[in-house]
């Protein structure tokens, strides 16, 4: 049987099996790919966008990471001096009369707001779905490249735009933005509510729009190319699952981005023109605004329209490249594909209709309620068979323990850890006491933050080597992975506590509440652990750099006996992924220990010692 | 079952760039679905100023719709080869999408004469917003029709798949602000009933 995987005669059924599409003999693309700059900057190959995308990503987790430090270090020891951290970042740490330095109130809240815009949307959705999105939909499906090449490289320099804008904010006088991610009026139309609230808030809408459109232009992309240019063979029933989940995402994307844009429209108009959508007797410094008849709650329902979606887009594709991930690595078939597909189906479609839970306590009609309640709690359905799915996938499967896959377990548990806490969220009458405490803070850092960044962490170390050809250091990845999954633990299990308690988020300072004072200790232990998870990040990018350069080289290729066709592509990528012909699928994706085979990859015909496909 | 036969995937008959396009044009409705909400959930807040829409809304319509049919058969008759009325038609076409901004223009005005400015009450800065951001699309289908306009008349007129495919992505972009003109005005006027 082992002749039938060897790369040889993988190579001969690419061959002789192949798809001819006459691909080289005109050169088209070869010709943009001429020189430093159209290979590396500009360019239109779907395997450099995608790793622009990653290392763009990378920046601005360093950078976002670095707010949330400041930020902890101020809820961890209020009371220290802060006073070394003057040479970094200037005036934002004052000075009392004897020398004591301490983070301004006004940074804080910029930290805190940069930090969410930056997390959730430049690095676990244009880092996680363009990386992995621009990579995997060409190589999985056997294309040459997207359905537009051009749209494709637009979509990433709107993206760099819109985060050039953003970091520009950040050097602002008056500072960034910071009313929180989602940008609530006033805070965000009237510029005498806070410092950040005037340029700050100006650049933080333009730079949005910028990544709006550069998550349209992806997503338009992503999903013709789905549609359109699978190779011979590739039938929708046998798309692996992370195609199948960037497919929905993008889907999910077009549909809730253009309202979120439209939201930040419509502030604009309040800011600028005088209208008040939003804006509704206000008085400031005794003195009533102009402005009135507006609504701020129709702000929130635009933004959730958007914003609950959003937590789906960026979960769906680790979700998928975790299933992937667990498959290759425990050498089984992936446990209910159709469940796994017909789930993400569900729950994109159910993440359109639950919005309204982020408010409650909003002042929404409770009966209203009840509805966003019950379908808030039906989301937990889906979520739960696709949990139950990997867990049986891994069930007495040969399992490899690497970092690609440990992370993917990890990312199991962290799901479920902060799936649990969504269900107490989710009924409304347990969120009179849980909403805008730590407690929300615990659930979507746990469900959202830290899983979504397993997932990509496992699609990273497991994908490398068609990035750079060569692999990431094993032992530096199970001290990042063993670090980061205890670390981060510490860092948001101690919330739920804070929360259940009634400790609230967004709080500069809690001296004016004697109850919550023997939270101190909890707090600095909290504080402690964030920095030992962004220790641990450093181990990853040291690796990640290191191995670019140094790591020890792709020698077969497939290294991990892997099923789908990525691995069918030449280890020194090439433009058009494929130097002849395009490789036919056969079967479908997940053909692990089957017959007594190790693994039977996509393009290999039926063999007479093969029983019928059964999934 | 699997058998050793290719099994050929069914393509999509549909060419990528007219899915693209009408992706695009999905999320481009949905802004404007988000806007009709959200003025239905304001206007059920209450404080809010009822006004009769200007009857230019109404007049523009009918312009607008009147320059889809002309791009229809625009398109019929450049597939039959009658180069004169392609031409013209399609130069129509440009002309009424023109008029049709020219009398939204005037609607607005007559909004002001009415006493509604923009930041007199949510509901009129609703019908600006709504009917300027419709605009704004439309002058993106004035920019496509001149492209068409220019190869409509410095090119040899030609029935090639090329063309037929970009003239159909400029009818279908056209069509597209047309309907959602339409969606628009039966959703005001539903709404102050
Ligand atoms: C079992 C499924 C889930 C349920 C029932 C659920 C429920 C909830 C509820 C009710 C809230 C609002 C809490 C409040 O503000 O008082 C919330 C907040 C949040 N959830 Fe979930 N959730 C679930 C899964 C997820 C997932 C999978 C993600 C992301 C991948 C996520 C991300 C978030 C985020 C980001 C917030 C807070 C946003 C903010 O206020 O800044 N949740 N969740
Ligand atoms: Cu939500």
């Amino acid at each position: 049987m082992t002749e039938l995987t060897s790369n040889a005669t993988e190579e001969k059924l690419v061959q002789e099996l192949g798809y001819d599409d006459h691909f080289h003999e005109h050169h088209d693309g070869d010709k943009f790919q001429s020189n430093f700059i159209t290979t590396y900057v500009f360019s239109l190959d779907h395997k450099v966008i995608a790793r622009q995308f990653l290392i763009t990503g990378i920046f601005w987790a360093f950078i976002a990471g670095l707010m949330s430090l400041v930020f902890r270090l101020q809820l961890g020891f209020p009371e220290e001096d802060m006073a070394w951290l003057r040479p970094f970042l200037g005036k934002w740490v004052t000075l009392s009369e004897e020398g004591v330095g301490a983070i301004s109130p006004e940074f804080y809240y910029a930290m805190v707001t940069m930090h969410g815009t930056i997390l959730v949307f430049f690095v676990l959705t244009a880092g996680l779905s363009g990386t992995f999105s621009n990579l995997l939909i060409p190589l999985q499906l056997g294309a040459r490249d997207m359905a537009s090449p051009l749209l494709n490289m637009l979509s990433y320099w709107f993206f760099f735009l819109g985060g050039l804008i953003m970091f520009l904010s950040l050097f602002l006088s008056t500072g960034p933005f910071s009313g929180g991610w989602t940008a609530y009026p006033p805070l965000s139309i009237l510029p005498q509510a806070s410092s950040g609230s005037g340029a700050g808030m100006t650049m933080w809408s333009l730079s949005l729009v910028m990544f709006v459109v550069s998550v349209l232009l992806g997503g338009i992309n992503y999903i013709s190319t789905i549609l359109n240019l699978r190779t011979k063979g590739m039938t929708l029933w046998r798309m692996p699952l992370t195609i199948w989940t960037f497919f929905i995402t993008a889907i999910v994307g077009l549909l809730s981005f253009p309202v979120l844009a439209s939201a930040v429209f419509l502030v604009f108009f309040d800011r600028s023109l005088g209208t008040s959508f939003f804006l509704n007797e206000i008085n400031i410094g005794g003195e009533a605004l102009a402005q009135s008849g507006g609504s701020p709650i129709l702000f929130q329902h635009l933004f959730w329209f958007l914003g609950h979606p959003e937590v789906y887009i960026i979960i769906l594709p680790a979700m998928g490249m975790v299933s992937e991930v667990l498959s290759v690595n425990s050498r089984k078939p992936i446990f209910g594909y159709k469940a796994m597909v017909f789930s993400v189906v569900a729950i994109a479609f159910l993440s359109f209709i639950v919005w309204a839970h982020h408010m409650f306590m909003s002042g929404v009609n409770p009966f209203i309620s009840n509805f966003f309640v019950v379908f808030t709690l039906i989301i937990a359905v889906p979520s739960a068979v696709k949990v139950f799915n990997w867990i049986a996938t891994l069930y007495k499967g040969n399992v490899r323990l690497n970092a690609a896959s440990m992370f993917s377990i990890g990312f199991v548990s962290m799901f479920i850890s902060g799936g649990l806490t969504g269900i107490f969220l989710g009924n409304s009458a347990i969120d009179i006491q849980m909403h805008d405490t730590y407690f929300v803070v615990a659930h979507f850092h746990i469900v959202m933050g830290v899983a979504a960044f397993f997932g990509m962490f496992a699609g990273i170390y497991h994908w490398y080597p068609k990035m750079f050809g060569r692999h990431m250091n094993k032992l530096l990845g199970n001290i990042h992975f063993w670090g980061t999954m205890i670390s981060a633990y510490a860092v948001f299990w101690p919330m739920h506590y804070l929360g259940i308690a009634g400790v609230p988020r967004r709080y500069y300072s809690f001296d004016v509440f004697q109850t919550f004072d023997h939270f101190d200790d909890m707090n600095k232990f909290i504080t402690i652990a964030a920095f030992a998870v962004f220790l641990f990040q450093l181990v990853f990018v040291l690796n990640f750099f290191y191995s670019i350069w140094f790591g020890k080289k792709q020698t077969k290729k497939n290294p991990y006996g892997a099923t789908t066709l990525e691995w069918t592509t030449p280890i020194e990528a090439i433009h058009g992924n494929w130097p002849g012909k395009i490789p036919t699928v056969q079967r479908w994706a997940y053909d692990y220990s089957k017959d007594g085979t190790d693994y039977l990859p996509q393009h290999l015909p039926k063999q007479d010692f093969e029983s019928d496909e059964v999934h | 079952m699997q058998t050793v036969k290719l099994k050929q995937t069914k393509r999509n008959k549909i060419d990528p760039k007219i899915f693209a396009l009408l992706l695009a044009c999905a999320s481009m409705t949905m802004v404007f679905l988000a806007y009709t909400s959200a003025y239905i959930i304001r206007q059920a807040a209450g404080n809010w100023l009822e006004f009769r829409l200007p009857n230019e809304f109404f007049i523009s319509t009918g312009i607008l719709f009147l320059s889809s049919i002309c791009i229809h058969f625009s398109y019929r008759f450049f597939k039959k080869k009658n180069t004169s009325l392609y031409r013209g038609l399609l130069l129509l076409t440009l002309v009424l999408g023109i008029i049709f901004i020219y009398i939204q223009y005037l609607g607005w005005q007559q909004m002001l004469t009415m006493g509604i400015e923009l930041n007199t009450n949510p509901s009129g800065s609703f019908v600006y917003v709504i009917s300027g951001m419709h605009i704004a699309h439309v002058f993106g289908g004035l920019g496509v029709l001149i492209t068409a306009l220019l190869h409509a008349f410095l090119l040899e007129h030609r029935v090639t798949e090329k063309r037929i495919l970009r003239f159909r992505l400029t009818l279908i972009y056209w069509h597209f602000v047309d309907f959602l003109w339409i969606y628009l005005l039966i959703f005001f006027t539903l709404q102050k009933v």
